[in-house]
């Protein structure tokens, strides 16, 4: 199966529960078990290339211009994680299945296991860091959801949001590391970068590439300090935690350290920084599990200390290490997964996690009593059992370890954690199932059913399997894997066998052991010396921190952000003018090229016209009525400049859209104040105007000198001038642009109008559905209502007009491939001919004799425009590429077709849908209740009576 | 001409500028119109000036022809500034028909009630 396939198997599956719920728990669990069984038997059909030592790869370049492609590899390691992650996720899907209660929404909960699961395969098949990135940050959001799950529970939201800050913080570090990474070595894909050791260790960039990306790997393991979000996370329902904390996600931090292993290990830094991170985390975490009463929490720490133990085996740096840390992430994933759900199991049927309030449950629960005593022994490291195998290696690597010329020093502290480790082991099987019965559990306890204990049992059989024939059930995977890890470079000398003679492991095997077993004996002793120690609590810290976060960015914003709009909008426009004045005091500026154009007198008294309108408005802004007709004068003016210099379209589109926003702004004013009171000080008036001259100046400056310089470096648009026919077909260069060369800015632009006319419309909706509606039915209009308002000649001029402004709308939009106009200059004509019977014959009559909807003729447009986009991938061309020919008809004249007039089209549809909607909006302000008339004029020769009002005018 | 355009534009936004940094809805709205006529003709000017030389192709002779691609560019501007005009407008209106107050500054009792909401 396709690397691609397996990546994605679990998110395409992970649609099927969600829906599927509807028709029951089990069809849910079974569609989650089968995706991922899928996926698996997908993984398993690569065994035997895998074996062999090959490497599957799977390539797809995605944005080669980031270097981000889309490459799966899978080798060893990437093999072992996904068979985990595989393997355990469908046993934790049967768990699941009977954990949940009936009250949890278990679509959800299969979906979000699926999507964690999914970005878990994808990390570890990736072959490019910034893929690998992606599925990374899916972990830490997924795995957010997922202990949320209960979202009821206080604790469980905390501990989401704490695995999602400390995790996603570290995430973001290790985004700058891989990044600087990748710099260094030119490449982001990790088949590469992992074999350029020697260039990423002599980069002065090494030392923040490592702590950034091991910040990234030390949070996601929850290596000290950042351990205490992994406790915390407990809070999420136990297939949750048995699957992401103990089996897969705070692996993947290991893994990350494994795949980097060839190019990052075996330097000072690697090995101080890493090993002793293990180290201290290894025993804290022992530490700390002792002393813990929930057993969730007490696998939680102890899950720390073995994460730091496989930490601390891989910052040793040497290759044997690796063999054991690979052997230990194996082993560690079978029997801690068995406990997290014997923990489960012991939680659903007795009620409660308290090892205080447990004990004596052997003879209740026997399968579950043999389950967990056999994966606690393991955890402890007892012969015959996997746990033994792999500690040993660990210590025996301990002892060739110096750390600062100590010889003792590391297994030392080594041996500790092993104690502490064997002491907690010893006694999650002697306080909860050893002991005399009690009379006071919760709930009466009895084995559950099959479907909850036959994953921790197989994972069970698995532990004693591994322990006692370790060399021929794994040998082979440790082999392939650890050879993967290395570089594969030659694997050192190592077996994998329960007897190794003497040695000084099997010694301090034997004191960690027996000091745990006499450490749990005093464990009530020592649990009063435990309580009496100050200890800082993680969780304190975090709240502090963040909560001293929250305040200062509350603080920040309020005094950044504090609603003053005409603030902002100075220190913007300041802002600007100063960049422009230090571009301008900084940079050199060359020799005018040009000549001017002369200024005939035309365009003098145009100009006058303009600056004289601008003044005015200056002057008489607060006359609103006054200022609109102004801006009009401004408006029509720039449209003769655009057609006096040359550019018709500009003209055409810029005429037409002054029409449209006339009319609008006209409506709006209709329901504000007429008047700009006069409200701020002649201070402040005197800043705003100097400011705005100084801007004037500055960007009346900077478009002369452009002008009259030639372009500094060679223009696009001779190739658009060039092409404009021979490829696209058109003689209006622009129009070609607009719907050839840049097609996809203008259907960027398109669905941004559609999206504008719908905004307007869901404000009307909300306005108009609150207390507003009520104010305007008893508004009281600002100028007195015309006696008349639907003149007859009006109504009648408009509808004569209209069919030949449509007309004339088909006829610019038809010509303007090859001759000024186009779809948006005939959109807006042909909403403006609309306009005129709103206005002539009034809203209501127009919209009740309208057949079309303009929410669906925006739809319309955009959809036309991407299909005609579409269109060219089954001619195999990218995305909006056009085409075009000829055709004869006699006794027609030859004329041509092109694909562009379809996206002409989608054009023409959205603007028209979009103008019409947002001035629909707009009139229904405007609508009163006895306004539809039955009669389009005021005065219809076809009517008998007069209106009721004039008949109460003339009683009157 | 230059000399016109550029002093077109100058004056133009100024005097946007001038009205933006008023106080009411409507006035920035109208220096938001003038400041979008200054900028529009600002882009096109960037292609030069040029008289009686459109962008479309002659086919029998050659003729001079303007920069097209600053007028496509603005070509979309302006239909997308009536678009955000638009916006603009059904915002203010909606505001001030809400708060029967067309100040765009929040005065700090607004921020007070806007912080009580988020909480």
């Amino acid at each position: 199966m396709s690397l691609f396939l397996i990546a994605a198997l679990p998110f395409l599956g992970a649609v099927f529960p969600a829906l599927l719920i509807r028709a029951g728990r089990n069809a849910a669990a079974s569609a989650a078990g089968l995706t991922t069984f899928l996926a698996l038997m997908g993984l398993l059909i690569h065994i035997p290339s895998v074996m062999r030592g090959e490497v599957v790869t799977a390539r797809f370049d995605w944005i080669p211009g980031l270097g981000l492609n889309a490459n799966f590899m899978l080798d060893g390691l990437g093999f072992l994680f996904a068979l985990l992650i595989l393997g355990i996720g469908l046993l934790i899907i049967l768990y699941a299945r009977f954990y949940l209660s009936r009250e949890d929404p278990m679509g959800q909960f299969y979906t979000y296991l699926l999507l964690f699961q999914g970005a878990m395969v994808g990390i570890v098949l990736s072959d490019n860091i910034l893929l690998l990135l992606i599925f990374w940050e899916l972990t830490s959001l997924s795995s957010f959801l997922l202990i949320g799950y209960w979202r009821h529970l206080p604790e469980g939201r905390q501990g989401a949001r704490m695995a999602l800050a400390v995790t996603g913080s570290g995430g973001l570090a290790m985004i700058a590391g891989m990044l600087i990474l990748g710099n260094i070595v030119g490449s982001y894909d990790l088949s590469v970068i992992i074999q350029n050791k020697e260039l990423i260790q002599s980069s002065p960039y090494y030392m923040p590439a490592l702590i950034l990306i091991l910040l990234g790997c030390f949070t996601k393991s929850a290596q000290f300090p950042f351990h205490f979000w992994l406790p915390h996370a407990m809070a999420a329902p136990t297939p949750v935690s048995a699957y992401l904390h103990s089996a897969t996600m705070v692996k993947a931090g290991l893994f990350l350290m494994a795949r980097m292993w060839p190019v990052l290990a075996g330097t000072e830094a690697w090995f101080y920084i890493v090993a002793t991170t293990g180290l201290v985390t290894m025993l804290i975490g022992a530490c700390i599990a002792l002393f813990k009463d929930d057993l969730k929490a007490l696998l939680a720490f102890s899950t720390v200390s073995h994460l730091g133990l496989v930490t601390m085996l891989l910052g040793f740096g040497t290759k044997i290490a690796a063999v054991a840390a690979i052997f230990h992430i194996i082993n560690h994933a079978t029997f801690k997964a068995a406990l997290f759900m014997t923990a489960g199991i012991v939680d659903h049927e007795t009620g409660t996690r308290d090892v205080k309030r447990l004990g004596g449950l052997r003879h209740l629960m026997p399968i579950t009593f043999t389950i967990g005593t056999i994966a606690a022994l393991s955890m402890a490291g007892l012969p015959p059992l996997n746990g033994f195998l792999s500690k040993e290696m660990m210590l025996e690597e301990t002892v060739h370890t110096t750390w600062l010329n100590s010889h003792y020093l590391v297994p030392g502290l080594a041996l500790l954690a092993a104690l502490f480790s064997a002491a907690y082991s010893f006694r999650f099987v002697g306080h909860v199932f050893l002991g005399p019965e009690r009379d006071d559990y919760p709930a009466h306890p009895h084995d559950p059913p099959v479907g909850l204990w036959l994953a921790p049992a197989f994972l069970v059989v698995l532990v004693v399997l591994i322990g006692l024939y370790s060399a021929a059930i794994v040998g082979p995977l440790v082999a392939v894997v650890s050879s993967a890890v290395i570089g594969g470079e030659k694997l050192p000398y190592y077996s994998l066998k329960l007897w190794h003679g003497f040695t000084p492991a099997l010694y301090m095997s034997i004191v960690a052991t027996l000091g745990g077993l006499f450490l749990v004996s005093l464990h009530k002793r020592g649990e009063q010396v435990w309580n009496a120690l100050p200890r800082p609590e993680a969780k304190d810290i975090f709240d502090a921190v963040i909560g001293a976060l929250t305040k200062l960015s509350q603080w920040v914003t309020d005094e950044l952000h504090n609603g003053v709009i005409s603030r902002y909008a100075v220190i913007m426009i300041a802002f600007t003018v100063g960049m422009g004045f230090y571009a301008y005091s900084t940079g050199t500026i060359g020799l005018e090229t040009r000549v001017p154009l002369p200024a005939p007198i035309i365009p003098i008294i145009g100009w006058i016209c303009l600056v004289g309108a601008t003044l005015a408005i200056m002057w008489f802004h607060r006359n609103r009525l006054l200022s609109l007709v102004l801006i009009g004068v401004v408006g029509l003016i720039v449209s003769m400049a655009f057609n006096y210099l040359s550019a018709p379209d500009l003209a055409l589109t810029q005429i037409s859209v002054e029409v449209v926003t006339m009319i609008l702004l006209l409506l709006s004013l209709n329901f504000l104040p007429t008047e700009t009171p006069r409200d701020s000080s002649a201070q402040r008036r005197w800043r705003d105007a100097a400011i705005s001259v100084v801007a004037g100046i500055g960007s009346g400056a900077l478009i002369y000198a452009l002008m009259l310089r030639d372009f500094a470096f060679p223009t696009i648009s001779d190739f658009h001038l060039a092409n404009s026919y021979k490829g696209g077909g058109g003689t209006n260069v622009v129009n070609v642009i607009l719907v050839d060369f840049r097609g996809f800015d203008t259907f960027g632009e398109i669905i941004v109008l559609g999206i504008a006319a719908l905004i307007i419309f869901a404000l009307t909706e909300a306005v108009l559905s609150t207390n507003v509606r009520a104010y305007l039915l008893n508004r009281k209009p600002h100028w007195p209502q015309s006696g008349d308002s639907h003149p007859l000649m009006m109504v009648v001029a408009t509808r004569v007009m209209m069919p030949i402004a449509l007309m004339v709308g088909a006829y610019i939009f038809f010509r303007g491939h090859n001759q000024p106009g186009g779809g948006f200059i005939a959109g807006l004509i042909v909403a403006i001919a609309y306009l005129m019977q709103y206005m002539a014959s009034g809203y209501t009559w127009a919209i009740e004799r309208q057949r079309f909807f303009y929410h669906g003729t925006i739809g319309w447009g955009v959809l036309i425009a991407a299909a005609t986009g579409l269109g060219a991938w089954f001619n195999e061309r990218p995305f909006l590429t056009s085409d075009f020919g000829y055709i004869h008809w006699p006794p027609l004249e030859e004329f041509e077709w092109a694909t562009a007039i379809l996206f002409d089209t989608g054009v023409f549809l959205a603007v028209l849908g979009a103008v019409m909607l947002a001035l629909d909006s707009l009139s229904r302000f405007a609508w009163q209740p006895g306004m539809a008339q039955e009669f389009p004029m005021d005065i219809n020769p076809l009517r008998d009576d007069p209106p009721e009002e004039d008949q109460e005018k003339e009683q009157a | 001409m230059e000399a016109l355009v550029a002093s077109a534009v100058g004056v133009m936004t100024a005097a946007g500028i001038f009205l933006i940094l008023r106080r009411r809805t409507f006035p920035v709205i109208l220096g938001l119109s003038l400041l979008t006529y200054a900028v529009n003709v600002f882009l096109f000017a960037t292609g030069r000036l040029a008289l009686n030389a459109p962008a479309v192709l002659n086919k029998y002779k050659d003729v001079p022809y303007t920069d097209p691609l600053p007028q496509a560019l603005v070509l979309t501007a302006i239909v997308i500034s009536f678009g955000m005009t638009a916006v603009i407008v059904m915002i203010a209106l909606s505001a001030y028909l809400s708060s029967m107050d067309d100040h765009i500054d929040m005065s700090a009792q607004d921020s007070v009630d806007g912080a009580g909401e988020d909480a």
